[in-house]
Formats: structure tokens, sequence, C-alpha cells
């Protein structure tokens, strides 16, 4: 399966040009960027690892690159996504997320029905990787 | 009695109160040297008024039938501060290119109204004035609602960046879909076409304003099939993904009896109509807000009353009365699909909907500034015969923060409903992509598709099937104010 959280995910996965591209975009904007990522991609998931803080004063999207660049060296693995963090009142939250890199091999999820009464069912998802100790999953 | 024409406010008390009939602008509706207050409830109404009828009159009979008039002089007024409580018509204008037509603004002390309460806001303001006589025609235009009063609102009961946040979706608008046909699918037959779609691509399925509780498939049933398939489709997915299960009923009871119900499923939105009233869609966002769960409202019976210019109400008022309410979601036009939708207009009622303070903006039909007092935002919705090949056009004209509803252009797709919601996943996501590039949407915006289409097969068969269907018609509901050409 492809987990398709993020915002181009149904897309061919971004080369790095295509990247450097929307981090332009970002900064133009006043956002933000930072990179994290998981080894948990359960959609309930909110509190991905951060790599790093947000980098509010960077003025140059090489940055934001040769970021992700380690990120990737230290997690070759791992899902890692590029957020953007709008601070704009009213707003405070992001404006963009999109996954970079994902595992070779996603085995997604489960999901776990405990039948009650009345037909109702309480579901519970869980992820095939997650069974495994944190950094050993894929 | 006054003669005809008589405007003139009667200042001296004794001949103001002698028992009988007088111009409503005599009697101190009409006071176009008043200056409206930062606090007051400011209304705009175009009226047409009877052969004969002066404008001031006709506004000032307006003021006074909305506030505290009524056909012959009372003396009990005397015993209130009926000056404060009098509504003030202070300006009428000739509406642009519409004779016989005008607009009236008329200021309202804050004290006539009870605070957080759509119900007695609108009694007065569209409560008789809408059938009296001397009028041929009434519509109520534009609101400017005093911040003092906003705060008495509780808003939305998410809102759009609590939305965004707990759906966990960011940067696009967000995909929709109506099940169709609307009615006569059972549970379990509905429940296959909100898996597919989801799993397919879309973030939410929706029911329609019409799907209640009927003979072919009771409420309970729907919901339990519809959460079996929001799950599924989440495990399929890795997304967090939802169906407007629609709890309209009989009586806020049963309201309230489905709405715990699809909360216990864990659904994250539940759905309101329209049609069942003020009060009962502000004591459906106080439960959404209550219990974590996001409001949609279908405006089923708008049309009856917004769509003509003459009379009635302008739907940019229903925006801020339900932003007032607390609705987290509403449909309010697409432009291009097959409902009514001026492209001014609609802008007009999505910048209602989303922006923290709207600037007068005569063209797209906003007469007041209005500062929201930190409300949330609302979701505005698209919906009603939009398709893949309109994307470009769709995020031009309506821009990020909207879900884009496709119900026939989901389903209705030659290779099924999953292969109808991944074309309109890659078609948004690949514009999204785009824009962001920088490219110019309105020009290249075909081109894009047609690239994006090259790597899925759904999308090039969405394009072939429906690239080329338009709904070219002239709207009825327009703005009356043509933008200006400025000198260069």
């Amino acid at each position: 399966m492809r987990v398709t959280q993020g915002t181009f995910s149904f897309l061919p996965d971004l080369t790095d040009a295509q990247i450097r591209s929307q981090v332009e975009y970002c900064l133009k904007n006043g956002w933000a960027v930072s990179i994290e990522y998981t080894d948990d991609p359960h959609p309930r998931n909110t509190y991905w690892e951060m790599f790093g803080l947000p980098m509010f004063d960077l003025k140059d999207a090489a940055g934001v690159l040769a970021e992700l660049q380690n990120c990737r060296k230290a997690f070759p693995n791992h899902y890692v996504k590029v957020n953007a963090f709008d601070s704009s009142h009213g707003w405070e939250s992001l404006r963009l997320s999109f996954i970079v890199q994902r595992p070779a091999n996603e085995p997604g999820f489960e999901l776990v029905r405990q039948e009650g009464e009345g037909r109702k069912v309480r579901y519970t998802l869980r992820s095939y990787a997650t069974g495994k100790p944190e950094g050993e999953r894929y | 009695m006054a003669k005809a024409g008589e405007t003139r406010n009667l200042r001296d008390a004794k001949e103001r109160y002698r028992a009988g009939v007088m111009k409503y602008a005599q009697m101190g509706y009409w006071q176009p040297d008043y200056q409206p207050r930062e606090t007051d409830v400011l209304a705009l109404f175009r009226i047409t008024p009877q052969e004969g009828v002066d404008p001031e009159e006709a506004a000032a009979a307006v003021a006074g039938e909305s506030s505290t008039a009524t056909w012959t002089v009372v003396w009990t007024d005397r015993l209130t501060a009926c000056d404060w409580y009098r509504a003030k018509a202070y300006k009428v204008e000739p509406v642009p290119g519409s004779p016989g037509q005008y607009f009236a603004y008329i200021a309202y002390d804050l004290d006539l109204f009870e605070p957080g309460s759509i119900a007695n806001l609108t009694a007065s303001i569209i409560g008789n004035v809408f059938g009296f006589k001397p009028l041929k025609a009434l519509r109520l235009e534009d609101m400017r609602l005093p911040v003092a009063y906003v705060k008495t609102f509780l808003g939305p009961a998410t809102g759009i960046v609590v939305e965004r946040e707990r759906l966990d979706k960011f940067g696009r608008p967000l995909l929709g879909a109506t099940i169709k046909p609307k009615l006569g699918l059972s549970g379990k037959n509905y429940g296959r076409v909100v898996y597919e779609a989801l799993k397919g691509g879309l973030d939410f399925t929706k029911d329609d304003e019409n799907i209640n509780s009927q003979p072919f498939m009771h409420w309970r049933d729907r919901f339990l099939y519809c959460m079996e398939a929001v799950n599924r489709a989440q495990a399929a997915t890795g997304e967090v993904k939802g169906t407007y299960l629609n709890v309209t009923a009989g009586t806020m009871e049963d309201m309230y009896e489905r709405a715990e119900f699809a909360k216990e499923l864990g659904s994250v939105v539940v759905m309101i109509d329209l049609v069942i009233g003020y009060t009962a869609i502000q004591s459906m966002a106080k439960w959404a807000r209550n219990n974590d769960t996001i409001l949609h409202l279908h405006r089923a019976g708008h049309s009856t009353y917004t769509r003509q210019k003459t009379h009635g109400i302008s739907f940019r008022v229903i925006s801020k009365w339900m932003r007032l309410a607390g609705v987290d979601h509403i449909h309010a036009g697409t432009v291009v699909g097959k409902l009514e939708g001026d492209p001014n207009s609609v802008q007009g009622f999505y910048n209602v909907l989303r922006e923290d303070k709207n600037p007068v903006d005569l063209q797209r039909g906003i007469f007041f500034e209005q500062d929201w007092g930190g409300l949330r935002r609302v979701m505005p919705v698209a919906s009603g015969g939009i398709h893949a090949g309109q994307m470009h056009q769709l995020l031009g004209y309506l821009g990020e923060d909207v879900v884009l509803q496709f119900g026939g252009g989901t389903i209705g797709h030659p290779m099924g409903i999953q292969a109808g919601a991944t074309a309109n996943r890659v078609a948004l996501e690949a514009i999204i992509l785009a824009r962001n590039e920088g490219r110019d949407l309105w020009t290249e915006g075909p081109q894009i598709l047609a690239e994006a289409a090259r790597h899925c097969t759904p999308l090039k068969a969405a394009l072939d099937t429906w690239g080329e269907v338009t709904f070219d018609y002239a709207s009825t509901d327009t703005p009356d104010y043509l933008p200006t050409p400025t000198a260069a």
C-alpha cells in the first residue's frame, strides 16, 4: 500500500528540484520550513520526530535541501516530510506538509474490529510495522 | 395625517404623539443626519417602493417595522426611551442601473437584540417587514454586525485551521463527494459507495440533504455501514477520512440522538440542513463544540429566498448569520458548476466565511466593513456539477480553503468510483504543485492536467468524459457595482 498523507502523495515521488520549488514557494510566503521523520505513520500520530527546529530565519531553499539530505542519511528507511508553518495571526499552523521520503516497503495497517452490542463496532487501526520497537520497523 | 412626500421629523412631542396615523419618516425613522455608532447593527436593504411612495418614506417604514413601530401612533411609546430604540434609516440611494430600486441603510441600537440569538436578530430584521404593502419588494443585501455583538456568539465549533489540524490535511482544498443516487440505496450499498470514494482518494463523502431515515434506509443502518466504510478506507490509505452523517430529523431530540450515535461510532463530522431552522442550527453547533465534531451545513432551501435580486435575503447575509451560529462547513457556490453562482458574488460569500476582517468590496457585494472579532473561519463547500477538468478554475476562483465536492464527477467515472476519486485527487495535487511552482493556472491549467493524466489513466478517462462540460448560463444574483476602470 502507499500511505497517502501529505499534500502530494498521489503524484509520483517528488524530485529534489520539485521539492526545492515547493520550499521556495513557502519561503516566499514567509513560512518557516521544518523537517520531520517517523517510523510510525498511523494517521493519528500527530507528533513525528523533529529533525531540528523549524528554520525560522532561513532565506535560501538550499539550506532546507541540505538538511533534508542529512535527515535522509540518518533515517534512510523512515517517512520524512517537509512542513511549512505560518505564524500569522488567526492561522498559526501549517500551510503545507508533504512527504519527501518513504520506506521501500509499506506494509500498511490492520483494521481490528471489536464487536459490541447493537451491531456497534469499535475500530482500531494498527500499523503492521509498529509491532517492532522504534528504529527497527522498516 | 401628514401630507404625501412629508419626510420631516416631527420634533414637537405633542404633535408627534397625537393619536392617528402619520408617515414613518415623521415618526423619526428617517434620520439622514444620523451618524451610525460603532456598536450599531447596520442593515442594507434593497427596496422597491410602490408607485407614489417616496424612497425615504419606504426606508423609514422598513426601519420602523423592523424595530419599534406599528401602523399608528401609540402613546405607550412615551413610557420608553423610544428615540433610542427606534431604528434609523440614515441613507437612501438609487441602485445603479435598476430604476425604481433603492439601497436603504438602517442602523439599529445594540440593545434591540438578545445576545447570541440568530432567532432574535432575524425576528427583528426580517420578521414582519417583508410583507409590508407599501413595498413591491424588499431584499436584505448585507449587514454589519458590531464586534460587541459578534462576541456574544460562539462561532464555528471547529473552524478551518483546527479542522485541517485534526484531519492532518494542509495546502490543498479538501475533496468530497455526495453519494448518488441520493435516494433509494440500501445501507449496505450506500456504504459501498462511501468506501470506494474514500479509498480512491477523497477526504470526505456526504449524505445528501434529503437523506434522513426512509423506508429504503434507516439512519442507524446508514451510520453503521458508513463508519465501516470510513474505517476500512483509513486502513487502506493511512489517512483520516470522514463522511458527513446527516442528523437532520423532525425534532431536536431525534437530532441529538443521531448525533450522539455518530459520535459513539467515531465519526469526525456530522451534518445538518439549513431547513432545520436557526435555533436548531445553534443548538447543534453547541453540541458539535462540546463533542469535538465538525459540523457540516447543507444550505437546503436557500434559493427560495436568495436567488432573485429584488426580494429575499442575499446569501452573503445567510453566510454571516451561519458564521455567528457556528457551523464549520457551508455550501457557498462553485461558480463553474450547475447551480447559480456569479464569480464575484460567490467570492464575496467566501470572503465573509473565511476572512478575519472583510473590507468594503462593492464589486463582490460587500457593503460594510466587518470585523469578525476572532470568530473562527467557516470552510466553504463547492458542490454541484463540477469535475476534474475544471480543477484549475476551481482553485483560481475559490482558493485553497474549500471543500470541492465531486458527486457525479466521482461516482459517474467510466472506470468506477475509486478511479473517479483518484482522478480528482491527482488533478488537484497536480494543480497545487504547479501553482506553487509559479505556473499560471488560467492559461496553463488544461495543459497541467493533461500532463498529470499521462501518469494517471483514471484522470485521462475523466478528462475525456467531462473535459468539455460547462454550465454557461447568466446568473441572476450578480453584484450591482461593476469594476471601475482606473487610469493607468
